[in-house]
């Protein structure tokens, strides 16, 4: 049973690290009040840019280029939204719908190209822990590079003043702007943090997880990582555990059927979806404490005078 | 960086001139994009907006295309208006082409008028379903209709997969994933000789009348439009929300179930993976550009219609991409957002810094 | 980023510094000049000049009234002097020097501190983080907690710094504001009507520490429009009227009746209140309401039963935040409970949702006039609708009338003097007199047999307010049960045969309103919560 459960939990380190990526972008946005729907065209657009990146410049240029795709993906957003007060939903709809096409468009000259995968990086000492050490610590940098992002925005949400401000602004950006705050570009930055966190998401699967560029390869990850910031009640620990909960399952969907699920495939695919699902129910059952996290202003355009 | 202050009063010339702007920048981005690709702009727009026209055929794809995308936008649009944000119509479409195949599959052989209408009501009470799903979610648990809708699409997606490779697949046919042609009777009969827009065009004509009353007069689209403009006015009022709620996405999916077994019964002839060219996600800004109002919806879905005619008329004539729609789609949306911000806000007044007394 | 500059005369054509003269340079020589002087300041909105040439002077230690009813300019005027707001034409002169204040946190840096009249401040954060928000240099919110709990210790302003703001009562988060001002040790503190949300004793206190801040040397704006306090408390008052100056002078020279002929031009008006002629029957009839809050900012209510009569008027004095929020909407329908715990002419109705209440006799007019009352995108004649389409008239086989909307908007815009641009004027266009005026009319042309009424005049010029109190009068002495829910003692004592206090969740027996007094009633309002520390 070990022998199977430690590459299951391994791939499943992996699988989880886009929804870190994305899910720590959107929960950064989410907590200064913008609710952004678009992460899913952004994860494509920073895969698309990222794949084209690190065919000259390696996984570390994918990555960057994709943070910076991510960036310039949502700088239409941020404008609409918090400059012109537009309706956060269905802008980051158009964001999402956008990003489809353009990285289609944009992919089609990479279509048939590959990249060579990526080496895992063992920690030394910690790499021999049985079970521990080839689940956690025989992983690529990237993983390592997820981690080192939650524990910083973990940290600069609970234990900074830029952390503070951020809070109160997602709370109330009238009280922030009454005591002199710039409302509208805090979210932005905020915002932006989500795209490039989303774009590195994406050139995380083109450049690293598959590595290839598919057209529509995020497969519904960007939502996922959007329900995720649900689950976690808007605080970093937990998505956390709701990403590498949701990678668990995108790995035992594929291994099920050599663990004696009698399922189609095509249902066993579906599961994922469905769990987010469940997961949003679940997390509904304690209402009050969802309220308590929820930042007050979340989707409302703040417009000043 | 904020450039705008609220109007007194919502402006009445903005709203109508918002939906020609947007198109107005979507093509002159869309120019510049042709122009940067090496491809002439008049000649591309040439490509896109006139080619498909010039022909019988081409207004007879026009239709096809338009019917399924104004009557799912109109559902839509319901719900949009009370902020019920149904962005899964592409999987109620799919649920309900998959209700509306059944009772064809299960027919097979058999003809009877009947048919043809049981076929309608399955595809019907599929979306319905499908997005009845979404709505007890949310009056039941609280849990948001636009992550519900949306995942619940993937379901329907991995569903069609799994009914058209195992249990109804074609027996006879090659191992492509897809069911049996349709038989006569659960299909729409072709409207002209020789050209593929068939009778459920007449769905959405009779639709379209229907959906304009009940918008503008019935006291249900009120209710509506005051719980998504004031949530608390709405609770204030003794308007339910529940119901609210359970209206947009009934009604929505069951509209976007009628255009999926208009597809399978029509166009299509079976059910297959690629049944529906995104209409569902399409459909989303066809109700946006037609402002919500059902008639604007009714010229927003003929635009969209040719934007996919162009889409595959540029992938023929100028080996351009297909995806290429979907940017339009999106960068369309995107303008629209902008110039509808100026119905509600106008651009701040530059500060009068110097004092006004010179 | 540097927002002062200080000096050059920023804002001032040549032409107009020419006629310009700072009051500091007509005091004699030697005399310190003023810690503030605003010199001509002109601020226009769209459609109103809200500061018209405004000049006022503010001395080190004094305290200096601004009065003036709601809509006067007084805000407008602060905010320009707190930075959130930039004058078109005027300067600010800063201890004698002119400076610009483009920002709030110039403000800050220049010693201005703000107490504003809607608390700005974060419910989830801590006292501590709410205060570190205004404050610059080192993030160390330990060491600011000592500071904390030192300055509200040292000013009688009692806080605990590791407290999250919900829990505070509203009293505790004026102190907060407070607090969060003389950390920055400021010179000049300004006031926005800071007494709205305290009982006559906590404003006894509130004085107390002013008093002390001001024998200190720190000057104090107090921004109001109630004239015995300002009598109490204030050295200096400059009278505001229609964004203009109408007066300055010693308040405690003046009478009630002088100040108010500054303000409005015009005694204050009366309200009469005749008996009532017909049956006094019961209408209202709350029966023990019990409630835990399900919203976690909430307050429960405790067993709160209360009796109102066809033709009386019964007020419930309190705090928000106390409940009234929760039984209001326990009453209105919009939350269910008990069919017993609210009946209307006998009839249990507490089960039913506002529509089926509204349909036994029911109407009410709620607090947040804007998004509650009234949808703030659409017309008059859509907005009458939201409670008048049980009318038949409006409504018919699920087929609404917006012609008929129309006239009967426009009769209530003429029978309840509603001034706007006709029943097509979108909601939010509205003064907040108008919109109250048109949403009270609205659901008096309902022909209720009890009316709930929330915070009747919050925001409302003295005019508008004396048209809406006599209007509720004359509702209650036609036979209908009137509910007011306000935290203005002196209105409630104005319109109200009985008044209860609400407090922490539970009600105190109501009393007529001839046996008690505002002392009285502001120590039952004070609760568990706020007794002197």
């Amino acid at each position: 049973m070990l022998d199977h459960l430690i590459p299951i939990l391994a791939t499943t380190m992996a699988a989880a690290t886009p929804l870190i990526f994305a899910g720590l972008g959107e929960l950064v946005a989410e907590r200064s009040g913008v609710i952004n729907l678009g992460v899913e065209g952004m994860m494509l657009i920073g895969a698309v840019a990222g794949f084209a990146a690190a065919l000259h410049w390696g996984v570390a240029g994918g990555l960057f280029f994709g943070a910076l795709a991510g960036v310039l993906a949502v700088l239409p957003f941020a404008f609409l939204t918090l400059s012109l007060g537009t309706n956060q939903p269905a802008t980051g709809l158009a964001l999402t719908i956008f990003g489809i096409g353009l990285s289609a468009f944009v992919g089609q000259f990479f279509v048939s190209q590959s990249l060579p995968g990526l080496r895992p990086l063992d920690i030394p000492l910690l790499a021999q822990i049985p079970v521990l050490g080839p689940v956690l610590f025989q992983q690529t940098w990237v993983v390592y590079l997820s981690w080192l992002a939650f524990v910083l925005v973990a940290w600069v949400l609970a234990r900074t003043r830029w952390g503070l401000i951020l809070r109160a602004v997602g709370e109330s950006p009238e009280a922030a702007h009454a005591i002199g705050y710039n409302v509208t570009g805090i979210r932005y930055a905020a915002t932006c943090f989500g795209g490039a966190m989303a774009g590195m998401a994406g050139a995380y699967l083109s450049t690293v997880y598959t590595p290839l560029w598919v057209q529509n390869m995020t497969a519904g990850r960007g939502w996922i990582a959007v329900a995720l910031v649900v689950f976690a009640t808007w605080r970093p620990g937990r998505l956390m555990l709701g990403a590498y909960l949701f990678g668990g399952m995108t790995i035992l969907q594929l291994h099920a059927q050599g663990l004696g699920v009698e399922l189609p495939s095509q249902l066993l695919a579906a599961i994922p979806y469905v769990a987010t699902i469940v997961v949003l129910v679940l997390i509904s059952r304690d209402r009050r404490h969802l309220l308590l996290n929820l930042p007050a202003s979340l989707g409302k355009p703040f417009i000043s005078h | 960086m904020q450039l705008i202050e609220a109007r007194p009063n919502p402006s009445r010339v903005m709203r109508w001139a918002a939906p020609p702007l947007a198109i107005l920048l979507t093509l002159v981005v869309a120019a510049i994009l042709f122009a940067m690709l090496g491809k002439p702009p008049l000649q591309a727009f040439h490509v896109f907006f006139i080619e498909p026209l010039e022909t019988a055929n081409g207004w007879s794809e026009l239709a096809l295309k338009a019917s399924p995308l104004i009557l799912i936008a109109q559902g839509l649009a319901l719900g949009f208006r009370a902020r019920i944000y149904n962005i899964g119509a592409e999987g109620q479409l799919l649920a309900g082409a998959i209700c509306a195949s059944g009772v064809a599959i299960y027919t097979d052989g058999m003809d009877a008028a009947w048919i043809l209408p049981a076929m309608v009501v399955a595809g019907a009470v599929g979306g319905g379903l499908w997005g009845a799903i979404p709505a007890w979610l949310r009056t039941r648990y609280q849990a948001q209709e636009t992550l519900t809708t949306l995942m619940l699409t993937y379901v329907a997606t991995y569903l069609l997969s799994w009914l058209v490779s195992s249990p109804w697949r074609d027996p006879g046919g090659t191992n492509f994933p897809q069911s049996i042609l349709f038989s006569e009777a659960a299909m729409f009969a072709p409207l002209f000789e020789g050209l593929r827009v068939n009778t459920s065009v007449w769905i959405t004509v009779i639709a379209v009348p229907l959906f304009w009353l009940f918008v503008s007069r019935s006291f249900a689209a009120y209710q509506l439009a005051v719980g998504g403009e004031a949530v608390a006015a709405a609770r204030y009022a003794g308007f339910s929300a529940s119901r609210t709620v359970w209206l947009s996405l009934v009604v929505s999916g069951a509209a976007a179930g009628i255009a999926g077994a208009a597809e399978a019964a029509g166009p299509v002839g079976q059910l297959t993976l690629s049944l529906s060219p995104g209409y569902g996600y399409a459909a989303i800004i066809v109700a946006w550009v037609g402002r919500l109002h059902p008639l604007g919806i009714v010229l927003a879905g003929l635009l969209m219609a040719l934007i996919y005619l162009g889409g595959e008329a540029a992938q023929v004539s100028m080996q351009l991409p297909a995806a290429i729609s979907w940017l339009f789609q999106g960068m369309l949306l995107f303008f629209l957002l902008g110039a509808d911000a100026f119905v509600d806000y106008r651009l701040k007044r530059r500060r009068q810094a110097a004092g006004g007394k010179e | 980023m540097t927002l002062i500059k200080p000096g050059v005369g920023w804002y001032t054509p040549a032409s107009f510094v020419s006629r310009f003269e700072p009051p500091a340079m007509s005091a004699p020589p030697r005399v310190p000049p003023p810690r503030l002087a605003l010199c001509h300041i002109t601020k226009r909105y769209p459609g109103v000049v809200a500061n018209d040439d405004v000049s006022l002077s503010v001395q080190p230690g004094e305290i200096h009234a601004v009065l003036g009813e709601n809509g006067a300019g007084k805000s407008t005027l602060m905010k320009i002097i707190y930075g959130a707001v930039q004058a078109d034409a005027g300067q600010i002169m800063w201890n004698g020097r002119e400076v610009r204040v483009g920002s709030p946190s110039a403000a800050r840096q220049l010693g201005i501190g703000m107490v504003f009249q809607h608390f700005q401040l974060f419910e989830t954060l801590t006292v501590v983080e709410n205060i570190a928000m205004a404050l610059e240099g080192r993030f160390d919110l330990a060491a600011l907690a000592v500071r904390v709990k030192d300055v509200s210790e040292k000013y009688g302003l009692p806080l605990d710094p590791q407290r999250l703001v919900h829990s505070l009562s509203v009293g505790e988060r004026q102190r907060v504001e407070i607090v969060r001002c003389l950390l920055q040790n400021p010179q000049l503190l300004i006031l926005d009507e800071p007494t709205s949300v305290l009982t006559p004793q906590a404003v006894r206190r509130l004085f107390d520490t002013l008093r002390q801040l001001a024998s200190e040397g720190v000057s104090i704006l107090y921004i109001s429009h109630k004239l015995h306090e300002i009598q109490a408390l204030c050295h200096r008052a400059t009278v505001m009227q229609g964004g203009r100056v109408t007066g300055e002078t010693d308040p405690r020279n003046e009478t009630p009746a002088t100040l108010a002929r500054m303000m409005i031009g015009r005694e204050l008006p009366v309200c009469h209140a005749p008996a009532y002629a017909g049956e006094a029957r019961a209408v209202l009839q709350i029966d023990r309401i019990r409630r835990i809050s399900a919203d976690p900012f909430g307050v429960s209510l405790h067993d709160i039963s209360l009796t109102v009569n066809a033709g009386e008027v019964v007020g419930i004095a309190g705090i928000s935040g106390n409940g009234q929020a929760e039984l209001l909407s326990a009453l209105s329908g919009e939350t269910q409970g008990r069919p017993e715990s609210v009946s209307i002419a006998g009839v249990p109705v507490g089960h039913l949702h506002a529509g089926q209440r509204r349909d036994m006799g029911l109407a009410f007019v709620p607090e947040e006039r804007l998004g509650r009352g009234a949808v703030p995108g659409m017309s008059l004649a859509e907005n009458f609708i939201l409670t008048a389409h049980r009318q038949p008239a409006l409504r018919r086989h699920g087929l609404l009338s917006f012609g008929r909307a129309r006239e009967f908007a426009a009769r209530c815009i003429e029978r309840f003097d509603v001034r706007c641009n006709g029943p097509q004027s979108a909601a939010r266009s509205l003064s907040g007199g108008n919109l109250q005026k048109f949403i009270v009319g609205r659901e008096i042309m309902q022909a209720p047999k009890l009316m709930i009424v929330a915070q009747p005049t919050w925001g409302v010029d003295v005019g508008a307010a004396a048209f809406l109190r006599q209007t509720l009068l004359d509702l209650a002495r036609s036979g209908v049960a009137v509910l007011v829910v306000s935290e203005e003692l002196e209105e409630l004592f104005e319109i109200c045969d009985r008044i209860a206090v609400l407090a922490g969740g539970r009600l105190s027996p109501p009393v007529p309103k001839d046996q008690t007094d505002a002392e009285q009633i502001g120590l039952l309002m004070s609760g568990p919560q706020e007794q002197p520390a």
